[in-house]
């Protein structure tokens, strides 16, 4: 039952694919145009892309030496907790 | 711990809170602009992708040759670094393309490159994580194998046509562009080694662990 679900899905979706793989590619830029002569929708402004790269590089740190944190703070409890059970010689 | 952690940790506490000033009054690049700037967070992580992935690589062949778990723990410390700072470089990058290729990513060489060695450590911590007893072997040739891409990613850009720039770029920076680069990558080799002194130390009191169980089965 899976599998005929699974067929007939792609096979809905196949004309879809086709059409979207049919349409004109996107026109394309042909001569130089200096980036103060480009459509108002291209002139990207560069402070947020700069601000989400240095965020995403703070966060990435912070999240790994926390989760470095997490997991020695469990490793010393079961460490410790060991160190009881086990008798000594 | 080290004696030297401590001062090394505030040392990499002040660099990376001196690094924003830093890059801020460095010279602006003449096409880029502003968004030219994540260079200076973006090419240091590269640097430490590489590195970490040399250290994974030389610490995985003590280990298969000598069969020094030492050597293993440093191997998966270094592993799991070369996915967290390939990680940052594959986000940064695009981040930066956007604006001055006008595209998030290409096909290129040196950016499918970086992605399939990142690929291959992040495989290589699946199988560590995943393989079961005795996959440690399979992990320390799948490290040797990503170690030896390393060169290939590297000069891609010089014998690929790409959209990156090339490897030259580094040694012609602008003098105040310079000093900003390498005040950068100072800050990113501390916290490389400070991160992998960490996670290396993680993976010994693993060990002990691991011992203290057998010894309390017995």
């Amino acid at each position: 039952m899976k599998r005929l679900v699974l067929v007939i899905a792609l096979v809905a979706l196949l004309p879809g694919a086709m059409m979207y793989a049919q349409q004109p590619p996107p026109t394309m830029q042909e001569d130089f145009v200096p980036v103060s002569a480009l459509p108002q929708a291209e002139q990207l402004p560069a402070a947020p892309l700069l601000i989400a790269a240095y965020a995403f590089v703070w966060v990435a740190l912070m999240v790994y030496v926390w989760s470095l944190w997490r997991r020695m703070a469990r490793l010393e409890r079961d460490l410790a907790d060991l160190q009881r059970r086990v008798p000594k010689p | 711990m080290s004696r030297l952690f401590v001062p090394l940790l505030l040392l990499a506490t002040a660099l990376f809170a001196a690094a924003p000033f830093v890059v801020a009054n460095a010279p602006f690049e003449e096409t880029m602009g502003l968004v030219q700037k994540i260079f200076y967070y973006h090419v240091p992580s590269a640097m430490m992708m590489f590195l970490s992935a040399f250290v994974c690589g030389i610490a995985s062949a003590i280990f298969l040759f000598r069969r020094s778990a030492a050597a293993d723990r440093v191997a998966q410390a270094a592993g799991e670094l070369v996915v967290l700072f390939g990680l940052i470089v594959l986000v940064t990058g695009p981040l930066w393309a956007r604006k001055a290729w006008g595209v998030w990513w290409e096909w290129d060489a040196r950016l499918t490159s970086s992605l399939l060695l990142w690929m291959i450590f992040l495989a290589y911590l699946l199988v560590r994580r995943f393989g079961g007893p005795g996959s440690e072997k399979l992990a320390g040739a799948m490290a040797l194998f990503g170690m030896a891409n390393v060169p290939f990613v590297y000069v891609s850009v010089n014998y690929w046509r790409t959209l990156h720039p090339k490897t030259s770029v580094v040694m012609t920076l602008a003098p105040g562009m310079r000093a900003a680069f390498w005040f950068s990558v100072a800050a990113f080799v501390i916290l490389y080694v400070l991160l992998l002194t960490l996670r290396k130390r993680l993976e010994d009191r693993q060990a002990a662990v691991e011992q203290l169980y057998l010894a309390f089965e017995e």
